[in-house]
């Protein structure tokens, strides 16, 4: 029977009926719950060492009203879904060694993020949508290289701009030979903006595809299939139908072989996260979040864990599961980072405070230490929290740490004050507090010298320290400082003491709020990634900061651009000046 | 108007119009790629073996005789490339481009867009070919196997002309695909044809005729407008295969003529409506062949509201049925059209700017063309003095394709529920028995002026020739 019109084609994006011209729907408040019962995009299904992922998306199911998600197109809402499913994969399916991702339909792959919702979003919505799936593909390729779990691109039709950068975040790329099936990157030549979630740099940086190759691949709006594909390494194997589903199943059988997941082992579940919102508040069992809508600003509290209530033994690490403090807080605190940066777009100032015991942050600090180059889950729990932590490096935010009597910066949770862009630390005490406190310190441990690094590749302290290597080698795991110590250590911008820190925290907070915050955000966004280029910064600072720079020009984005002109049948008409 | 008459080289290697002799390097590249051609029809072009056949050849591209009529083995057949007068005051009719001249050139912007629709144009041509690669052994008459060989051997030179565009014009990568078009096979698990409909066989001579009827004449609108392409070479090549094309649709409304003919006879002699046991097709059956061919060619002219339409009009790349005759701006960037839709289990329209409901527009002219051959069988039945007409379904009815796809539509247009339309469909749509009673009366007649049980003979034969001539011989 008759399944394509005559007028499909390999390379367009999307074939949704035009809505251009209709007012962009209020963007919602966005929700980043779900669970593979209410999946409506994505199914998977898990034999012996492999998960089978299907990109199966429902064409009525985007998340904002105006477009269609013809040919596995994808919105943020299809994104959310991807990333609680790899989360699952990661904490609930021990036994998974290779994941193979490949479509639920018989058409095609996927044409990429869809064009129609690019068009009716806003420059935020966009670039929100944008840094969303960056940080899924690359947790995609945290999961092959950190957690035994190698993802296998099974590409059984055209995936196509985005299709094609879900795949190039796999190990392997599989295109089959049917002499239709092709992979191409048409952004630029279609809707003149650039492949943007990592497509163009993983092409030359992760599969070295040679540059003059590259800019052929990228301007060529149907791209290559199989055998050429191979040629120019931009798939590894082309495989005809007949032998395909063989090869995909010895291909994942390969991968799961170099796996470091154990044999026997039980997952953990991932319930839903208890959460009250309300109007100004965000509240979480391990995570609080205060917003001042006057000030504009977020105050985050992370607690830190009851001293004395550390497991004893792994078991019961995996008896609490979900329950773990670490593994409770990263969840939530990862979820806040993403409610927050959706949802409250005004908020341009982030408050980081811990409260907690410091011991009972260090007992916790020990076990995640002693057990996570054996445990799988207590590996996977660190590097959720690195992944965590990225995600606070790349929030458009100003990031202020509040380092307070009562505080727990210590280790692991020290990160989080080092991630932000600027450090204070009250000296002392608060002279007029009610009870009577103990002055706050700061505690350094094997964790800041390694084991959660940044995109850069370096640890948040070298980072800082860049270039200065005296002053980092003076800094120690165990050391304990007190703020004068911690500012003479330069780990804290400024340690006031009980009769300047309100005036000094006020000040500054006043003063944040009055700048501009598109400047602000480029300013952090070069300060916080200093020194090297890795693919990861190469992604988040040029690819991205081009992208969005594209996004607001007039050639894309203006009512003749060629974003807003795609699905109108009209052509775009630039501004031909070259900038 | 001026009118250059491009010359024919028939001596040629490879006979065309396009002064191949001139040009070294296409000539080499077509050269290269005949062999391959040629194996393909060997192994993919008719099954029957025969000595050869009457056909049909083209010989030139003028108003007043194009084609020279012969018995020619087939595998000598003289494929070659032919592309209608060249008008050198040719204008773009439509679009951004609209009054500007003609490409004689593809520009490279629309290099993409131009190749694909010529690859999907082209792959549609060898895939019939392949379709019906068996059908020759079960041909009602030799009549009829020799036009069914004439219209695989067209094919095939329509595939030369798309080919011929690909090498000249396309570089590389045209060339990369002219390969391609070899490469994939109508049914091929491996490598299938583009488009879902060539990819099914054509089991019989009833689809045959169904085929050539409702299918070629998509066919017909696609080629036509291309007809309109602002890329000259592609303009001229297309005109010139619908003079071909226009005897591929001959085949399928006079064979379904004789096909209700013979039917309209028996129940006559049996005085029955049930002719099956007569050796005939009932007329519900020829119903049912009906709604199916012509509903799956419905669903070629894809989705009512399309981008690539669109942009491919806009671009000047291809027209509408008719461009110039056509009474608007010719760009429609200003112009609203209406396009299908189901709304809450009603059949309605929905309002799209003009540009994006080209396709609907194509598809209204295709079932206006449609319906003439319903007027023709059923004028058949009134002078058999038989009260039972043949229709056409619903436009909404079995679609796979648009905004029907997802409804349930009877064929008088009514929306009712899945289970509803299922318990119906072997009512509308050819059953196994259907086809199984088809299929048992498909045996061959090879004897000169014989024809088989189920069609009545034609009323003429070929080029004046008599009914009973010995189109094919055997070897």
């Amino acid at each position: 029977m008759l399944d394509k019109g005559r007028t499909t084609t390999v390379t367009v994006l999307d074939e949704a009926p035009a809505t251009a011209q209709v007012p962009a729907p209020q963007e919602p408040q966005v929700d980043f719950d779900t669970d593979p019962s209410r999946y409506r995009h994505w199914r998977y299904e898990v034999e012996g060492e492999t998960a089978w992922v299907y990109l199966d998306v429902a064409e009525d199911g985007g998340l904002v009203p105006g477009y269609e998600l013809k040919l596995n197109s994808y919105d943020l809402g299809v994104d959310i879904e991807l990333y609680d499913l790899t989360q699952r994969l990661r904490f609930s399916h021990p036994e998974v060694r290779s994941v193979v991702l490949t479509s639920g339909k018989d058409s095609n792959f996927c044409a990429g993020a869809n064009i129609r919702m690019l068009a009716q979003s806003s420059h935020s919505w966009k670039v929100n949508f944008c840094k969303f799936t960056n940080e899924t593909r690359n947790g995609i390729e945290d999961m092959t290289a950190h957690s035994g779990q190698t993802w296998v691109a099974a590409l059984n039709g055209t995936a196509a701009g985005g299709g094609y950068e879900m795949a190039l975040a796999c190990e392997t790329i599989l295109l089959v030979n049917d002499r239709s099936s092709a992979v191409a990157l048409p952004e630029v030549p279609l809707l003149g903006v650039l492949p943007g979630t990592g497509g163009l740099t993983r092409v030359t940086d992760k599969r070295h595809v040679r540059k003059d190759r590259a800019d052929i691949f990228a301007t060529k709006s149907e791209g290559f299939q199989g055998p050429k594909a191979v040629e120019w390494k931009l798939v590894d194997e082309t495989v005809s139908r007949k032998q395909w589903d063989a090869t995909v199943r010895e291909r994942a059988a390969e991968a799961a072989a170099s796996s470091s997941r154990p044999t026997g082992a039980t997952g953990i579940a991932l319930p839903p996260l208890q959460r009250e919102v309300t109007e100004d508040a965000i509240r979480y069992p391990n995570v609080r979040c205060e917003i001042d809508r006057d000030a504009r600003t977020a105050t985050i509290t992370v607690l830190g864990p009851e001293a004395g209530t550390v497991p004893e033994s792994l078991e019961r690490i995996h008896a609490l599961g979900a329950d773990f403090w670490p593994l409770a807080m990263t969840r939530e605190l990862d979820d806040l980072i993403l409610r927050l940066r959706t949802n409250e777009l005004e908020i341009g100032t982030w408050l980081v405070k811990t409260r907690g015991s410091i011991e009972g942050a260090l007992a916790f600090e020990r076990v995640i230490a002693e057990h996570s180059a054996s445990d799988w889950l207590v590996n996977e729990i660190r590097h959720y929290f690195k992944r965590t932590l990225k995600r606070l490096d790349v929030t458009s935010r100003s990031l202020i740490a509040l380092i307070e009597p009562g505080s727990c910066f210590a280790g692991a949770l020290l990160e989080l004050a080092l991630a932000c862009d600027r450090q204070y630390m009250l000296e002392g005490t608060f002279e007029d507090a009610d009870e009577e406190q103990d002055p706050a310190q700061l505690v350094l441990t094997a964790s800041n010298f390694g084991a959660f690094p940044m995109g850069n590749g370096l640890t948040r302290l070298q980072s800082r320290f860049w270039g200065d290597d005296e002053t980092l080698a003076a800094l120690e795991p165990g050391t304990r400082l007190t703020g004068a110590q911690a500012e003479e250590a330069g780990l804290v911008t400024d340690a006031p003491d009980d009769i300047d820190y309100e005036d000094e925290i006020r000040i500054l907070l006043e003063e944040r709020a009055s700048l501009s915050p598109d400047a602000l955000t480029g300013m952090e966004a070069n300060h916080r990634f200093v020194g090297p280029e890795t693919m990861e910064t190469r992604i988040f600072g040029r690819l991205t900061a081009w992208q969005n720079w594209i996004f607001i020009r007039p050639n894309a984005s203006g009512a003749e651009g060629a974003l807003r002109r795609y699905g109108t049948g009209r052509k775009a008409d630039f501004d031909r000046k070259r900038v | 108007m001026t009118s250059a008459r491009p010359k024919i080289d028939f001596d040629a290697k490879i006979p065309n119009n396009v002064d191949l002799a001139s040009d070294r390097k296409l000539q080499r590249a077509l050269e290269r790629w005949q062999p391959n051609f040629l194996d393909w029809w060997g192994d993919m072009g008719p099954a029957v073996d025969t000595k050869d056949v009457y056909l049909r050849t083209a010989v030139d591209v003028g108003r007043e005789g194009w084609a020279h009529f012969d018995h020619v083995p087939m595998n000598e057949y003289r494929w070659g490339v032919f592309l209608s007068e060249h008008d050198p005051d040719r204008k773009i009719a439509f679009g951004e481009h609209k009054g500007e001249p003609v490409w004689q050139e593809v520009p490279g912007e629309y290099r993409a867009d131009l190749q694909r629709l010529i690859v999907i144009q082209g792959d549609t041509e060898p895939a019939s070919v392949e379709q019906q690669r068996f059908l020759g052994a079960t041909a009602p008459s030799l009549y009829d196997m020799r036009n069914l060989f004439q219209v695989n051997v067209e094919e095939g030179r329509h595939l030369w002309a798309m080919v011929y565009l690909l090498h000249a014009y396309f570089g590389r990568a045209g060339r990369e695909e002219a390969d391609q078009l070899l490469a994939r096979n109508s049914g091929s698990d491996e490598s299938p044809r583009i488009l879902g409909a060539f990819n099914e066989e054509t089991p019989d001579w009833l689809s045959f005729y169904m085929f050539t009827y409702f299918t070629d004449r998509d066919g017909k609108y696609q080629l036509g407008t291309l007809k309109e392409s602002g890329f000259d070479p592609l303009s001229r090549t297309c005109e010139f295969m619908l003079k071909e094309e226009a005897h591929h649709m001959f085949v399928g409304t006079t064979g379904i003529d004789r096909v209700v003919t013979r039917t309209a006879q028996l129940m006559n002699e049996h005085d029955s409506e049930d002719v099956a046991g007569a050796g005939g097709i009932p007329l519900d059956m020829i119903q049912k062949y009906i709604n199916f061919h012509y509903t799956v060619s419905l669903d070629l002219f894809g989705n009512e509201s399309s981008t690539n339409a669109a942009n491919y009009f806009t671009a000047g790349l291809k027209g509408r049925w008719q461009e110039e005759r056509r009474k608007d701006d010719h760009v429609l960037t200003d112009d609203a059209g209406a396009v299908d839709a189901v709304r809450e289990g009603r059949i309605t329209t929905t309002e799209v700017p003009a540009l994006l409901a080209l396709n609907q527009d194509l598809r209204s002219e295709y079932m206006g063309d449609c319906s003439n051959g319903l007027k023709r069988w059923n004028r058949i039945l009134e002078k058999h003095g038989i009260d039972r007409r043949l229709s056409l379904p619903h436009v909404g009815f079995n679609r796979h394709v648009g905004a029907f796809s997802d409804a349930h539509i009877t064929p008088e247009g009514r929306v009712v529920s899945e289970a509803e339309w299922k318990a119906q469909e072997s009512r509308w749509l050819p059953t196994e028995v259907d086809k199984t009673h088809v299929r048992g009366l498909m045996h061959p007649v090879l004897e000169p002026g014989k024809i088989a049980s189920w069609i009545a003979p034609p009323n003429n034969g070929i080029n004046d020739k008599p009914v009973d001539y010995e189109y094919v011989h055997f070897n």
